[in-house]
């Protein structure tokens, strides 16, 4: 076992240590343990992904175009995913569209021009109580106001706006630590220049943080489009037979679809939810993969 | 911010009125951070108070029968003690999954592990939680109860749906919110404690389990209450996984019903609006934003107090 940076102590005091052969043989006995309760996660990790592609792998190839072209059918060789994909994406890009610049315009208010005093305390701190609300209660909320009080139904609109105001306080927290990474003396060479406090933040602490406040976005945005129970609170439909024209239109999602392909009975249908399943794994993982690139490549090291 | 250096002083006294514009609108995108708090609080009273004009608040807490009405205006029973006793199983059989597991992992990656390593392990970790719930449901259908449960206990003694497939998907979900936590609280633990043990001639596990456990507690403390939290607010792998048979048991290989899992199944059936059903909901929803909410502020509560502490 190698020490961590930092941890090590001097290996000379260490030798100096008096040691029986029970101490030595509970201490690595013990890194034994720690390490197995460590890797048991990964193996649990590494059998759920095994689990599904081995159970959805021959039937996403043995004809992928037809199961990402199909919709929904009683006979599982025919199920498709169509409506759940495209449904997923238009809920994905009206959710971005919805929560990034409130949740950025939260983030810079707060950091930048927000008094300190006892109200902003309050909305701080109400702010990451939201983040730990269950999604399914956020379901609730979306079938209490979007749905029924202001009469969208189930539809893409109410849909979007659930995910929305479920990602919005993971969104203003990742936009802020961002903000908060900006050196003060980036604004204060702002106003050097004859800056006002808005033009310093547009033009110099923004653009910093953007790329930080992406990262937090996207990997919110990936955790809301794999989320099943508030799509499934507001009451959006699995079998449908049409895409969206229209916000008000129905919309199912790809988690809707696992959902239930894994609640019915044949075989033939957990083999088309392990199948979905590894289209959404995909998706996610690609989102991800965006998210480390733009944290990679664009932002700036102080 | 009131410790940033007075910046101020060398702008524009007053911003400009475009300015005081934009600053209008970023207070107003804060403000509806509040406006969905009020929303949440709003449309679970509403419906919650409907709700307790048909059944009263005691019964409502003390029954030990759920069984909604199936029609319009039914009667039906709705105590939720089955509902609060399957909570608590997949709470508590979670946390005997998660707790060792999540604990280890943050005492093997703060004190132990390599930085090549804990350069692996984390984004492995950060994969882990970032499996959606429906997928982990479907595993614990389809690999945990016939593959793992069933060749250990017996064909006959553990039910297709069952708490201990649930709870080992659940706990395998809170291992990553344990694991970062507590990982956080140990590596705030200042070097200066660990050198001193060594310099009494303590080993790595010495120090590991008698200081920086011990210093680490209240973080810890808080990552757990945190993953319970998660847990009892898991929808997806409870419903698919561990049945929707509301009922008062601690046997694990049964099916039994979370709070979750009922608004889960009441949605997907055609409970029409204003009915009892229908507004048992949102009494339903008010008991888990309720009970979470207390444990997400204590949670905090210890967390900020620990950061204190050390820097």
């Amino acid at each position: 076992m190698t020490a961590a940076a930092g941890t090590a102590a001097p290996s000379a005091l260490r030798r100096g240590a008096t040691r029986t052969g029970v101490v030595v043989l509970v201490d690595v006995a013990f890194a034994g343990l720690l390490f197995v309760g460590t890797i048991v996660a990964v193996i649990a990790l590494a059998t759920l992904i095994w689990t599904i592609l081995d159970a959805g792998w021959a039937r996403l190839v043995s004809d992928p175009a037809a199961f990402l072209a199909n919709y929904v059918s009683r006979i599982p060789a025919n199920a498709g995913i169509k409506a759940g994909l495209v449904g997923s994406a238009y809920l994905m890009v009206l959710t971005a569209l919805l929560c990034f610049p409130v949740g950025v315009g939260a983030a810079v208010y707060l950091e930048e021009f927000a008094p300190r005093n006892r109200l902003t305390n309050f909305v701080e701190s109400n702010i990451s109580n939201l983040a730990g609300v269950p999604s399914v209660v956020y379901g609730l909320l979306g079938l209490g106001i979007f749905a029924r009080f202001l009469r969208m139904g189930p539809s893409l609109l109410a849909g979007a706006l659930t995910l929305a105001v479920m990602s919005l306080p993971v969104i203003i927290v990742a936009g802020r630590e961002a903000i908060r990474a900006v050196p003060e003396e980036i604004r204060l060479g702002a106003y050097a220049l004859g800056a006002t406090k808005w033009q310093a933040v547009r033009s110099q602490v923004l653009p910093a943080a953007l790329p930080g406040t992406l990262t937090g976005t996207i990997l919110a945005l990936s955790r809301a489009i794999g989320e099943t129970a508030p799509l499934l609170v507001i009451g959006l439909p699995i079998v449908i037979f049409t895409l969206p024209n229209d916000l008000r239109d129905p919309v199912s999602a790809l988690p809707l679809l696992i959902f239930n392909w894994t609640s019915r009975p044949q075989p033939a249908f957990a083999e088309a939810a392990a199948a979905a399943s590894i289209v959404l794994l995909a998706l996610l993982l690609a989102m991800n993969a965006v998210a480390i690139f733009i944290r990679n490549r664009y932002t700036i090291r102080w | 911010m009131a410790t940033k250096p007075q910046a101020l002083s060398i702008t524009r006294r007053k911003a400009r009125t475009g300015e005081r514009v934009i600053i209008n609108a970023l207070f107003v995108c804060t403000v509806l951070s509040i406006a969905v708090t009020v929303g949440i609080v709003a449309v679970l009273l509403f419906d919650a108070v409907e709700f307790f004009q048909e059944v009263d608040l005691f019964g409502f807490l003390t029954g030990t029968v759920w069984a909604p009405g199936a029609g319009a205006g039914e009667g039906g029973q709705y105590g939720v003690l089955p509902l609060l006793n399957g909570t608590a199983m997949i709470a508590i059989g979670s946390l005997v999954v998660g707790l060792p597991l999540g604990v280890s992992t943050a005492i093997y990656l703060s004190e132990y592990a390599s930085d090549r390593v804990r350069g692996y392990l984390k984004p492995t970790l950060e994969v882990l939680a970032g499996i959606p719930t429906v997928v982990v449901g479907y595993f614990a259908l389809q690999f945990i109860t016939p593959d793992l449960l069933r060749p250990i206990f017996g064909r006959d003694n553990v039910f297709i749906f069952n708490a201990a497939a649930g709870s080992i998907a659940v706990g395998l979900m809170i291992v990553p919110i344990i694991a970062s936590i507590s990982e956080d609280a140990m590596r705030a633990v200042p070097s200066s404690l660990r050198e001193a043990a060594y310099g009494l001639g303590s080993t790595k596990r010495q120090v590991s389990l008698r200081v920086v456990v011990p210093a680490a507690l209240s973080g810890i403390t808080a990552s757990v209450i945190l993953g319970v939290s998660r847990a009892v607010g898991e929808t997806m792998a409870v419903t698919i996984a561990a049945g929707n048979t509301p009922k008062i048991t601690w046997n694990f290989f049964e099916s039994i019903q979370t709070l979750t899992a009922s608004i889960a199944q009441t949605v997907q059936g055609e409970a029409a609006t204003g009915t009892v059903r229908y507004n048992a909901l949102f009494a339903l929803g008010m008991t888990l934003f309720l009970i979470t909410l207390v444990m997400n502020i204590i949670s905090g509560r210890i967390v900020r107090r620990y950061r204190q502490v050390y820097e």
